[in-house]
């Protein structure tokens, strides 16, 4: 992994069009702004880890459920 | 003809094929999926994948479910989706289901966002909501 330093209010610029910036650090806490095209998404890294897991476990089969579902509610 | 999850053999229309361009987070090469009712009251339906068989994801209305279900969609998303309507648009969301099934929950916090005048569609991740993985999509008691 490449590790730059930068301070408060500097940025650092990935390919053309991707620049991050460092807002603020507080403690072990950092407020980063991000410039990006809209077509590149950007999520917190463990929040789409949940929704990736999520997605694995309602992909798990239920057709022992599919009666209860049927009747619906 | 093609085999499905839970409704065998089917004809399916090919005006009914949602085309998700990035696919769905952890299941990247999967982008195009069709509805298929699985309950007579047409609340559960399964989302099934055109290319996998045995991929198939139940999902629901969520505002059958969480009246006051809100959120806002970001213009990354309505360009995406080519939106020009608010009419336009559909939402669903994905159950994960629990045996017993009551314990069963929903995922609002990344809705599955559809454009029905193209069949574009999206799993979108809400940022900055108070949304979550785990909804339960029944009251306790």
């Amino acid at each position: 992994m490449l590790v730059l330093t930068r301070k408060n209010g500097e940025s650092i610029k990935i390919g053309d069009d991707i620049e991050i910036t460092i807002i603020s650090s507080k403690n072990d806490q950092v407020k980063i702004g991000i410039n990006a095209p809209k077509h590149v998404e950007v999520y917190r890294t463990e929040i789409y880890e949940q929704i990736l897991e999520e997605n694995k476990q309602a992909s798990h089969d239920i057709s022992s459920l599919l009666n209860a579902l049927k009747q619906g509610r | 003809m093609m085999k499905t999850k839970y409704h065998g053999e089917i004809e399916i229309n090919q005006e009914e094929i949602l085309h998700f361009e990035r696919g769905i987070p952890g299941f990247l090469d999967e982008k195009d999926f069709i509805i298929l009712s699985l309950s007579k009251n047409q609340i559960y339906s399964a989302m099934q994948s055109v290319t996998t068989p045995l991929l198939a994801f139940v999902v629901v209305n969520p505002f059958h479910f969480f009246h006051d279900y809100d959120f806002e969609l970001e213009d990354s998303v309505v360009e995406e989706l080519d939106i020009k309507s608010q009419n336009d648009v559909q939402v669903f969301s994905i159950l994960t289901c629990e045996d017993p099934f009551e314990n069963t929950t929903t995922n609002l916090q990344a809705p599955v966002v559809i454009n029905t005048s193209n069949h574009r569609a999206k799993q979108v991740i809400l940022h900055n909501t108070n949304y979550k993985t785990k909804h339960p999509i029944f009251q306790k008691g």
